[in-house]
């Protein structure tokens, strides 16, 4: 799957990258109430733990020292044994309280970006259309893969790791200062030295990243394309020019990554060995102190001593190496909370409204008309409408009428692409919509089904107001088959049986059958138990098509929106598959949307659009003999486009 | 799949080898500073005076410069070895993919082809830089601190024979049970990110049917497999943590509790507490190395995924080569197919093609109709052999097409694919893909033929518009059109349209091939189509059902043999009126 390239800045303002870090802190808190606090105390107490033993060890060396000289080990082992038996003590607290944190943050990273993802996806199937016809769906993919690998990143190490090293930066610094505040002084002057020489450093390094990630995008685009157009290649014998171009992106992209890489890695030596210099300064220090006697400053007033210098520089150590990882953490918390500002855009989006409260029911109609709801599939359908003000059920028979009025529509406002359209489709219809591509035709069929919103009363079908009926039930009342056919992962059956979950599997054959699919199903490997994969990348554009229909078909919707649903389909197919849907839709509405006239030419009444106006409408017949643009485009005179 | 791979590192070998060296050099350095620093402790301990403490120190910061030196220098060499490394990866793939045939591509998607020259060569060289930095520095200093964790420790080091084997062990079985656990749970999260593609794209269809709950549902069942399966994984992973501070600990406690019982038994003669303090150095150092490599050992296998699949396009051989001796001039454009045979591949049981019999003079102009699925492209991809036959032979102009160069046959035999596109940049540009010395009139002309070139001149830039990835900014009659002209401007013996016309309104259609008639006669015109008015008047018609040519002749022949023929012109020129009502 491609990822998509995407520049990572950081977020705006330091402002709301806080606010965004304190809404995951909170969500996590949120879902985790007990085991956030539990994991905390145990990564600072582990962290406390792992900073004590270093007073004992020096107490212990010191000990060694002392008894050295005597050599009475009997005495040295009554002193030090115990103070290792704490030792060990703490180690066994140490060793339970990092396995406690580890376990506990492997099982809530997971838990928390399950919670995520569905959170985003959830609330991504309730947003509008016009969402998915704004946004890019690579960068809708890339909140699902980079941004979610971020929050991971963020949650299962970055928070942790940020909380351990900064505690243990605090206890190390509190035992220095016990020890000695001059060495300590040292030390942090040594800390200040090194951020300067590192910031230098992974500033150069940052920068040729970014430089990294815009070459990796240009490079990404040009394989997408030239990967696209393979064959294209092939057959214009274009194969050393397309070398040759992707050569001279891949050798920028590989200047920019050598930088970037080598500044990084620089970094590591850098840090080092300013700490092994540090080393050496404490030494060198704390030896001029010990041979000119100098007298000790510091918290506890122990007086200078081996034992003092010795685990100074363990400490030292111990002291850098934590401060490093703090600053590193800044910089990919920062990194991770531009990723999480993304992905709460998407979950803050608004979601699709629907106040609407008429609902599709199955009917019984008697003999005397009287309607009464029932759960079994009667093929009888009715609008169940309740009025709140007397609370009160009336029931409308579903009949498939349309009617628009004087409908105007923009989808950016003040560019209209419908004026003043008014349609009326009867029951049972077969209304048709011709013209050029961007005249308004799809969005007609995008307003009838509420995929964008008019104002209230324009559309009316069975005379309800389309705003008052649920959307899901005014959806599921109009089947749609769309030019550009989308299959999903699973059999062929399972295609089919989407248009309606519980279809029997002769039901699904039947709805194949009538759209003239069943035949080349059966020819397939495994018949309608082929998988099919990467939108049914296997077969032609034809037999998507027909899979589509035979999909709409197994719904039996009492109102159908082909739009261009057989344009990849031969003409003589498309007449074996017009048969199987006219019988279909007998008694139903049928919008149909093609380019193709002879597709369309039967209909009862085709409209023929023009810039978002209906210029002329008719019968096929009454068009021809008007002579207007239906007649020159029937006569091969225009081109549609 | 290493050799495929090594053959890659070519003008990286310096860096590589200079990396290792220099690697080793800080390595052996940075095993000698604990030692250094050892002394330095005990010539404080000792009240040694203050020159030679200074002494020590200076040392001790030379070697650090040194240390500096080695490790910067190995960096930035590292990091041209690996960046180059994967430079000349993706360069052998793309170039690798140029030579497929058309079998080879249909053999990998585009979405997978483009995966693998990012995100698996990036997996690459991230285990290259770990390999030649890591891996070496890693066991070395292992070995360094190991020899001077004996050689000053003395009897301690005893410690590591206990610690390391248990280390060793637990690392290795916590990688032995994660790593399949990841590999497994990996391919999982693919597969649901491409179903949430799948959902996105798909949205209008869910929504059409309502079936938004549906697809929650489906997705919250699938995210919650994945998320116990990467819970499961990462659990066995945070073992690591533990058993390293285990032995952390254990080597801490042992070398206190018996190096306090050695120095002070024998009043610090065979060791000291400088030396004590070392083996505390060392030993840390030891297992940390240990982690490494158990780390490493850990991404080298979850890139050998990468490396697979990048073997795959390089150890792929292209199904159609170049011969020997090849022939470099098409004489002219007549086709023979003489018993044809085709399948796609060699597994598939049926024939695409089959008994395909055909002769064509050089420039006669042939019409190809037929349904959804009856092969009529796979035909004419024969002709430029974009795919070889399986059994019988083509020929162009008198030779077998597999004897020609591949690039004289395909710049004569000029084809517009059915799934056409044009490429980012301008119109200009575009149409010298068919020939990249075209001046500027014979673009023209090769858009009037096309019917293109007075709408290209309807737009603001013309000839030097800009073309969107994808031809989005064009219509597709436009597109089509265009790609007409691009093919056209190859000045082919043979021009093969393969449902090009299928969004060009029929007057323009019929323009287009009375220009084939009037201005490239001598060039063979092979035209396949939907509708029947845009083969009507060819000289030959074939009518392809199933894989064969169910007829073939004129138009008013076929009118009177073919069933199939017949039918479909009457839907089209009567109209659905009389039946489909």
């Amino acid at each position: 799957m491609p990822r998509n390239p995407k520049v990572y800045g950081a977020p705006k303002k330091p402002g709301e990258a806080l606010k965004s870090l304190k809404r995951i802190v909170k969500m996590l808190y949120g879902f985790y109430p007990v085991l956030v606090p539990v994991t905390i105390f145990c990564i600072i107490f582990s962290a406390a733990v792992s900073s004590v033993p270093a007073i004992f060890v020096q107490k212990v060396t010191a000990d060694i020292a002392e008894y050295s000289q005597t050599g009475d080990w009997e005495a040295a082992k009554a002193v030090i044994f115990p103070k290792i038996g704490i030792l060990i003590g703490l180690y066994v607290l140490s060793i339970a309280a990092i396995t406690i944190y580890q376990q506990l943050m492997a099982y809530m990273t997971h838990g928390f970006l399950n919670h995520m993802r569905c959170a985003m996806f959830d609330g991504m199937q309730d947003l509008p259309i016009s969402y998915f016809d704004t946004h890019k769906h690579g960068d809708i993919m890339s909140y699902y893969t980079n941004d979610i690998d971020t929050l991971r990143q963020l949650v299962s190490q970055s928070i942790p790791t940020l909380i351990q090293a900064g505690s243990i930066v605090l206890f190390v610094l509190s035992i220095m200062l016990y020890y000695s505040i001059w060495l300590t002084l040292v030390v942090l002057g040594g800390v200040f030295l090194m951020m300067l020489v590192s910031g230098k450093v992974g500033g150069g390094s940052a920068k040729y990243f970014v430089r990294q990630q815009q070459s990796v995008g240009k490079q990404e685009g040009f394989v997408q394309e030239m990967m696209n157009g393979q064959k294209v290649i092939k057959v214009f014998c274009h194969e050393t020019e397309s070398r040759e171009a992707f050569d001279a992106l891949n050798n920028t992209l590989c200047e920019d990554s050598y930088r970037a890489h080598a500044y990084a890695n620089i970094l590591g030596p850098v840090i080092m060995n300013i700490g092994n210099v540090l080393y050496v300064i404490i030494a060198t220090v704390g030896g001029l102190f010990l041979t000119c006697g100098l007298k000790n400053f510091s918290l506890s007033g122990i007086a200078f001593g081996i034992d003092i210098v010795v685990p100074f520089l363990n400490m030292t150590k111990q002291f850098t190496g934590n401060v490093n990882q703090v600053s590193q953490q800044v910089n990919s918390i920062i990194m991770a909370v531009a990723g999480a500002e993304r992905i709460f855009g998407l979950m803050d989006e608004k979601p699709e409204t629907d106040d609407g409260y008429v609902t599709l029911v199955n009917a019984e109609i008697d003999a005397d008309g009287n309607i009464t709801e029932t759960t079994a599939r009667t093929h009888q359908w009715a609008w169940k409408h309740p009025h709140t003000a007397d609370g009160t059920v009336t029931y409308t028979p579903l009949r498939g009428e349309v009617t628009m009025n004087e409908v105007d529509f923009a989808y950016v406002e003040g560019k209209n692409v419908l004026h003043d359209v008014s349609v009326y489709a009867e029951p049972g219809q077969k209304i048709a919509f011709v013209g050029a591509t961007g005249a308004g035709k799809t969005t007609i069929t995008n307003l009838i089904n509420r995929f964008y919103d008019i104002a209230d009363g324009k559309i009316r079908y069975d005379g309800i107001n389309i705003n008052k009926i649920k959307k899901s039930d005014l959806r599921r009342s109009l089947g749609i088959v769309l030019q550009e056919t989308n299959l999903f992962t699973g059999s062929v059956m399972d295609n089919i049986r989407y248009g309606r979950l519980d279809a029997t599997d002769e039901e699904c054959r039947e709805a194949a059958r009538l759209a003239g699919a069943d035949d080349f199903i059966s020819r397939l490997p495994e018949g309608y138990e082929t998988e099919l994969t990467n939108n049914g990348a296997n077969l032609s554009q034809g037999q998507r098509q027909l899979i589509a229909i035979a999909r709409a078909a197994v719904a039996d919707p009492p109102v159908m929106i082909l739009d261009e649903a057989t344009s990849s389909i031969d003409t003589r197919t498309e007449a074996i598959v017009q048969r199987g849907m006219d019988a279909l839709m007998k008694g139903r509405t049928v919008f149909v949307i093609a380019h193709r006239l002879s597709t369309v030419k039967n209909s009862d009444v085709i409209m023929v659009l023009d810039h978002g106006r209906i210029i002329e409408r008719g019968s096929h017949e009454k068009l021809i003999a008007e002579k207007g643009t239906y007649y020159q485009l029937y006569t091969g005179a225009f081109e549609l486009e | 799949m290493i050799r495929t791979l090594g053959k890659c590192v070519r003008e990286y070998k310096k860096p590589a080898v200079l990396t290792i060296i220099f690697i080793v050099l800080e390595a052996v350095i940075e095993t000698f500073i604990p030692f250094i620093t050892a002394n330095l402790v005990n010539s404080i301990k000792d009240g040694t005076e203050m020159t030679a403490i200074i002494k020590t120190g200076l040392l001790l910061i030379l070697m650090a410069a040194i240390s500096l030196g080695c490790g910067a220098t190995a960096g930035v060499t590292c990091a041209k070895a690996s960046t180059g490394f994967s430079k000349n990866v993706r360069h052998d793939v793309f170039a690798k993919i140029q030579t497929f045939s058309f079998r080879n591509i249909d053999k990998f998607s585009t979405a997978s082809l483009v995966t693998r020259l990012t995100t698996d060569v990036n997996n690459l060289q991230m285990a290259f830089m770990m390999l030649i930095r890591i891996a070496v520095r890693a066991p070395l200093l292992l070995i360094f601190a190991f020899v001077m964790a004996f050689v000053m420790g003395g009897k301690l080091a005893v410690t590591f024979v206990i610690v390391i084997p248990f280390l060793t062990f637990g690392l290795l079985t916590v990688a032995h049970f994660a790593m399949p656990a990841f590999r497994r749970v990996f391919k999982k999260y693919d597969r649901l990110n491409e179903s949430i593609e799948e959902n996105v794209r798909g949205m209008r269809v869910i929504k059409g049917f309502s079936r938004e709950p549906y697809e929650k549902k489906k997705f919250g069942a699938a995210a919650e497999s994945i998320c116990q399966d990467f819970t499961k994984a990462e659990r066995i992973v945070a073992l690591n943590g533990p058993i390293m501070q285990i032995c952390v600990y254990f080597n801490m406690v042992f070398i206190l509790s018996v190096g306090s019982k050695l120095v002070i038994s024998d009043l610090g003669q065979t060791i000291d507490v400088g030396q004590i303090s070392a083996m505390l150095t060392y030993g840390m150092q030891i297992l940390m190395q240990l982690m490494m490599l158990s780390m490493i050992y850990v991404m080298l296998t979850m890139s050998a995924e990468s490396i697979r699949r990048l073997c795959e396009v390089l150890d792929e051989t292209p199904a159609i080569a170049n011969p020997e001796n090849a022939v470099t001039e098409v004489r002219d454009g007549s086709i023979e197919f003489t018993d044809v045979n085709f399948k796609y591949s060699e597994k598939a049981k049926k024939y695409a093609l089959f008994d395909i019999d055909l002769k064509i003079e050089s420039g006669m102009t042939v019409g190809i109709i037929g349904g959804t699925g009856s092969s009529k492209s796979t035909l004419v991809q024969l002709i430029p052999r974009l795919y070889d036959v399986t059994v019988g032979s083509v020929r162009v102009g008198g030779v077998d097409v597999r004897e020609y160069d591949l690039d004289t046959l395909r710049n004569s035999v000029s084809m517009v694919l059915q799934k056409n596109v044009l490429f980012s940049g301008t119109i200009r540009e575009n149409l010298r893909w068919g020939n990249p010395d075209a001046t500027d009139a014979e673009m023209e002309e090769a858009c009037k033929l096309s019917q293109a070139h007075e709408f290209v001149m309807g737009f603001a830039d013309g000839y030097d518009t800009k073309i969107e990835q994808g031809g989005t900014n064009v219509s597709g009659g436009q597109k089509q059109r265009l790609c007409i002209a691009r093919a056209l401007l190859k000045k082919p013996k043979i021009l093969i349209l393969d449902d090009s016309t299928s969004a060009v309104d029929t007057k323009t259609d019929a323009l287009i091939r009375a220009g084939f008639e009037k201005y490239i006669p001598d060039t063979t015109k092979i035209i396949i189509a939907q509708r029947v008015a845009s083969v009507q008047n060819a000289d030959l018609i074939l009518v392809m059902d199933n894989g064969k040519i169910s007829a073939m002749g004129k138009h008013d022949e076929l009118l009177k043999t073919s069933e199939i023929y017949r039918e479909v012109y009457e839907q089209q020129t009567n109209g659905g009126d009389g039946d489909a009502a």
